[in-house]
């Protein structure tokens, strides 16, 4: 009986799986431009048209359609979650990364120690030969993760987690490994020095804390939206070293 | 088709839910909140909230998960008594 209900529920489960993939668009087939600049610059998000909104409102069409390259009168993140975590509301997002410094922190104390807590388990031979192939692939995502953050879904909080995860796949893989706590604690702290520093440049130049100062290019390219994606890389490193150094508290011990 | 979908997923994150709860084994407990995650990752991309999704299913259904195993794992061993 158990067994049925095991086989009920996992039939259920790769039914619904593959029809979500039915809701998603195909890779290359979504229209991004149309989609998103235009909603973002009317601040809507639902998915009808730009224009015949804007008809329905009786209000001025002419240029309102945004094309990919077009020089872009807000940030340029064809993300808008983006443009609002880092740009509008970034000040949030200092404060949300103070706070997972502060969780980790609180775990460091708890939890930390100077030698790896050994379990005597051998893993398995295909895991741990895996890992080795493994970990730079998801080290690899994780980056791409949040430097594309203002293009794609995605950003720094997801990015550093993916990376954290292949800390902790190593961690899993091999009873000896241990990372220093100094090379995480100076990659976190360096790059929340940075934020910092990002933050009160804007300050200098722009007149307010996390000023966007730089010029915000083309919507879609890589390089745009100002210091929008540089933000995003400081928080991928320093969420992404933050969590490894929690791993690593969790797997170490009073020496 | 589509209200049906996120009927059966919010079925499956219930059954999943109340099974945490209710289940002998902290490891059972720990493995029916990792499905919670994973069905809701599912329901935010139908909404059509792919961020929200990446987020919840590194930290939610990956990285929650793998720290509370470890957490369990330092108790020594998995049952409650």
């Amino acid at each position: 009986m158990r067994r049925l209900y095991a086989i009920l529920i996992a039939a259920g489960f790769v039914y619904m799986m593959l029809s979500f993939l039915g809701v998603v668009p195909g890779y290359g087939n979504i229209d991004l431009c149309s989609r998103v600049s235009s909603s973002f610059l009317l601040k809507d998000v639902s998915e009808q048209n730009a224009k015949n909104w804007l008809m329905a409102k009786g209000l001025e069409t002419k240029s309102i359609e945004k094309v990919y390259g077009e020089k872009n009168k807000e940030d340029g993140c064809a993300n808008v979650v983006t443009s609002i975590v880092v740009n509008y509301r970034s000040f949030d997002t200092l404060g949300e990364v103070t706070v997972l410094f502060t969780a980790a922190l609180g775990v460091g104390l708890i939890l930390g120690g100077t030698r790896r807590k050994k379990y005597g388990l051998l893993p398995n031979f295909v895991f741990r030969e895996s890992t080795r192939i493994l970990v730079p692939l998801i080290i690899l995502f994780g980056a791409y993760i949040f430097v594309h953050g203002h293009l794609t879904p995605g950003g720094g909080f997801p990015g550093g987690t993916i990376i954290a995860a292949a800390a902790l796949l190593l961690y899993l893989a091999d009873e000896e490994f241990f990372l220093s706590k100094v090379s995480t604690g100076a990659l976190e702290g360096s790059m929340g020095g940075l934020y910092v520093i990002a933050g009160l440049l804007g300050l200098a130049i722009g007149g307010y804390f996390l000023y966007n100062f730089l010029p915000t290019g083309r919507v879609g390219n890589l390089i745009s939206s100002g210091i929008v994606p540089i933000v995003y890389t400081f928080i991928g490193l320093k969420v992404g070293a933050e969590l490894s150094g929690l791993i690593t508290d969790l797997h170490s011990e009073e020496g | 088709m589509m209200t049906a979908l996120v009927v059966l997923a919010g079925a499956i994150m219930t059954v999943a839910a109340v099974f945490a709860v209710e289940a002998k084994k902290i490891l059972d407990s720990v493995i029916a909140m990792s499905v919670v995650s994973l069905v809701s990752v599912f329901l935010f991309i139908a909404m059509r909230a792919p961020d929200v999704a990446i987020t919840e299913a590194s930290v939610g259904a990956g990285l929650v998960t793998a720290v509370f195993l470890v957490a369990l794992f330092r108790m020594k061993g998995g049952d409650e008594e």
